[in-house]
């Protein structure tokens, strides 16, 4: 059996969702009513029998450090091996303005530790994907087909508005990968994009590294994997499992949203085999008191619900008061929706307070964001 | 002060419950899934953790398979230490032969060697049938400035009540100059709640004395209680006000789960500054259904609701198809109510199907005639079972 490292990268996209990234990373994005979205990366990695696992920060990663902790949630606090986190590497003659950008820059930052890798493969992943994937067939088909690497691909239908945050994947009858087009602009229709989820040759992941170190590459996929096209073995994987991807607030909150329909939550949460596991925290159960009036809604753990939900997302310890009618809604951990509010349309982040009596609403094309710890 | 450990707990955890008949069938009664997501151990277990103390030994003996693998290494309650933490205590073989644990103080005088290597001076002895939010610390402290010798948790009980209790006859500061069990004419309404905290050299005296008395029943409040005071020991009674209730029948267990419904609950579990630890795993958060209702009730992660549920307590996992109704019930996870049965007044244990359109309970009277269903059945589609019935798997063959 072929021996695996993961890789996950946690900040990438961040700015995809800049106002939710202000004080986390990409990794740490509360998505769900308990998961974060490094959930899914660690997960599937887990999943596929990987116990090694390090997590790349680069900025703002203090949220994730507190998601993780000794990751034993995700049973990675192990004695070899487990779960690592890599922080910024900055040495006195760089200064701080040199963090990396870009996949490829990140990765020669921890070189030293990629490196003394000695596994056979090494899988770098994203955490912009939410998808359950069972990463065990792609490292099996990566080994078969002897390749230098292999992404995971899947089919996708592209509008102008968001086309430049994907990869399009051209490949041939064989899964050869044949070309690459790196954030298309105003791109419309049908095509294979990239996952974010890469399984390296260990071997040619380092020489691959060293190579870009040596002639200044920047960009993983047009220096690296563009520049090789017929010199290496380069495969794709074909995914046609549930997919979908944070690429702007509107994504994000439709992302959740799909969340209500029960065959979102099976391919995501109920493969028997593969749980998606988080952060254990101890909440007691929900409570359904009073005039409470929930229809098609996810709720966490802790909450207090006395008005109306419809739906909507909420997060761990949400209270909705009496009265209260909260609306196509996504609400992080603690908020309150206090007596008589009436919202629409709102993301509210961690411990916001919205008053009695208050009225909001967004747009699902522009969801109302409400900052952490802000009363309204 | 890395070798020693100023108080350890000791947890009686063997008992069969037999009177909660099929929910204890494989399991011992501390093990016996309560409101929504605990088990009745959590509650003395995390009062330790929210006293301070954190070490305890666990006396397990009745099938304790399930209460093994659920404390595990206590990681849950954050009692996986170095030095101290959580550890099961089984009946053991040595070199003077094995015996099971004959009563209560035997099970400790078992296990005197687990207390001495913390070298403790208090050791609180408790039992793991009763759910309540106690702080230990205070009581401790009243130990100490009572200079006692034992103390023991009373609560005020009904007169009527006091004669099924070990009742406490006390002098105006709380010692205590008589101990009666279940007495016929109480005289106090003072009921020990089987909290006890000993002052360790003395406790070890004891339980050593009794050993060696032919007959004992070798049992706290048979026994050692009764030997202290003969004796002359300073014994004080810690008067305790609040939520206590011992869920050792069907109904009490029933009642304990209602207590926590509803904006003001009798006893609140939502409380963060006292919190309940638990052992639980990532699930992912509940959904409920366009046509769900949902009145007066705690529902858990992973349960999917599409039908009624009113007065009810939903572990984790439940599903309540469309159209099912769910009432004053305790519903344990994984059970799946099929689309149009109808429960009412009935505890379900842990991953029974209930098929589609079949009638469990009777609705008279919220309470009364609990109907119990044991766990892993399949209840077939339009069957009916009436009010008080508890029904394990030879039950159920009987029937079908």
């Amino acid at each position: 059996m072929s021996t695996t490292t993961g890789i996950i990268f946690s900040n990438l996209h961040d700015m995809s969702i800049a106002d939710l990234t202000r004080r986390r990373t990409m990794a740490s994005v509360p998505f769900g009513c308990r998961y974060r979205l490094v959930d899914f990366a660690l997960s599937n990695m887990v999943n596929a029998g990987i116990s090694d696992i390090s997590v790349i920060t680069h900025n703002n990663y203090r949220s994730l450090m507190d998601h993780l902790g000794s990751g034993k949630d995700w049973d990675l606090a192990r004695r070899s091996g487990g779960l690592k986190i890599l922080p910024p590497f900055i040495t006195t003659n760089q200064g701080e303005n040199n963090l990396y950008d870009t996949r490829l820059e990140a990765l020669k930052n921890v070189q030293g530790f990629v490196a003394d890798i000695k596994t056979d493969n090494v899988v770098l992943s994203d955490c912009d994907a939410i998808c359950n994937i069972d990463l065990r067939s792609v490292i099996e088909y990566h080994t078969a087909e002897g390749a230098d690497a292999t992404c995971v691909v899947t089919r996708k239908t592209l509008t102008p508005d968001i086309s430049e945050k994907y990869r399009l994947i051209y490949s041939n009858d064989s899964n050869d990968v044949t070309d690459v087009i790196a954030h298309p602009k105003k791109f419309s229709g049908e095509g294979d994009v990239l996952v974010n989820i890469w399984i390296f040759d260990r071997r040619y992941l380092q020489s691959a590294l060293a190579d870009a170190s040596a002639h200044g590459y920047k960009s993983f996929t047009t220096d690296v994997i563009l520049k090789n096209l017929g010199k290496h073995t380069i495969k794709v994987y074909h995914y046609d499992g549930y997919y979908a991807s944070i690429d702007s607030m509107a994504g994000y909150f439709a992302v959740n949203m799909e969340l209500l329909d029960a065959k979102t939550r099976e391919a995501l949460f109920k493969v028997k085999e593969r749980p998606i596991y988080t952060k254990v925290r101890n909440s007691a159960p929900s409570k359904y008191v009073g005039g409470a009036n929930v229809k098609n809604s996810l709720i966490a753990d802790g909450c207090l619900i006395e008005g109306t939900v419809e739906n909507s997302i909420l997060f761990r310890g949400v209270h909705v008061g009496k009265g209260a009618i909260v609306k196509n809604s996504i609400l992080f951990q603690d908020t309150q929706v206090l007596a008589g509010a009436s919202i629409n349309c709102v993301i509210a982040d961690k411990n916001v307070v919205i008053r009695d009596g208050v009225i909001l609403s967004g747009h699902p094309t522009m969801p109302f964001y409400i900052e952490k710890y802000k009363m309204i | 002060m890395y070798h020693k450990k100023e108080c350890v707990a000791m947890l009686l955890a063997g008992g069969q419950g037999s009177r909660l008949y099929t929910l204890t069938e494989k399991t011992a009664k501390p093990a016996v899934p309560f409101g929504g997501k605990y088990r009745i151990i959590d509650f003395p277990l995390s009062n330790c953790v929210n006293s301070g103390i954190d070490t305890v030994g666990v006396l397990t003996q009745y099938q304790p398979l399930e209460l093994n693998e659920y404390i595990g290494n206590g990681q849950a309650w954050d009692l996986d230490r170095t030095f101290g933490g959580v550890m099961v205590l089984p009946p053991y073989q040595g070199n003077k032969g094995a015996d099971w644990y004959k009563g209560t103080a035997n099970a400790i005088y078992q296990n005197l060697a687990f207390i001495d290597r913390y070298d403790p001076e208090y050791v609180l002895v408790l039992s793991g049938d009763h759910i309540y939010k106690m702080d230990y610390a205070a009581m401790l402290d009243f130990h100490k400035k009572k200079e006692a010798d034992c103390t023991i948790a009373v609560l005020e009980v009904s007169l009527e009540e006091a004669s099924r209790f070990g009742i406490m006859n006390t002098n105006d500061d709380n010692s205590v100059y008589e101990f009666e069990e279940k007495p016929k004419h109480p005289k106090s309404t003072k009921a020990s709640m089987g909290i006890y905290i000993f002052n360790y050299k003395k406790l070890k005296q004891y339980l050593i004395d009794d050993e060696n008395t032919e007959g004992s029943a070798n049992d706290f409040g048979k026994n050692i209680i009764p030997n202290m005071l003969a004796s002359g020991e300073k014994l004080f009674a810690y008067p305790f006000s609040g939520y206590w209730k011992d869920v050792g029948t069907i109904s009490s267990l029933w009642e304990a789960n209602m207590d926590l419904l509803g904006a003001k609950p009798v006893f609140n579990i939502h409380d963060r500054s006292w919190r309940i630890f638990s052992r639980t795993s990532a699930m992912p958060a509940q959904y409920l259904a366009p046509g769900s209702v949902t009145e007066n009730a705690i529902i858990s992660e992973g349960s999917e609701i599409a039908g009624t549920v009113r007065n009810s307590v939903l572990f984790h996992g439940v599903t309540v198809e469309s159209g099912a109704v769910v009432e004053n019930a305790v519903v344990m996870s994984g059970v799946t109510v099929k689309a149009g049965a109808r429960v009412v007044n009935t505890i379900i244990a842990e991953n029974t199907t209930v098929g589609a359109g079949a009638m469990i309970g009777d609705n008279q009277k919220p309470g009364d005639n609990i109907t119990v269903l044991g766990s892993d059945l399949a209840i077939p589609a339009g069957m009916t079972i009436g009010g008080g019935l508890l029904i394990n798997a030879d039950k159920l063959s009987e029937l079908v």
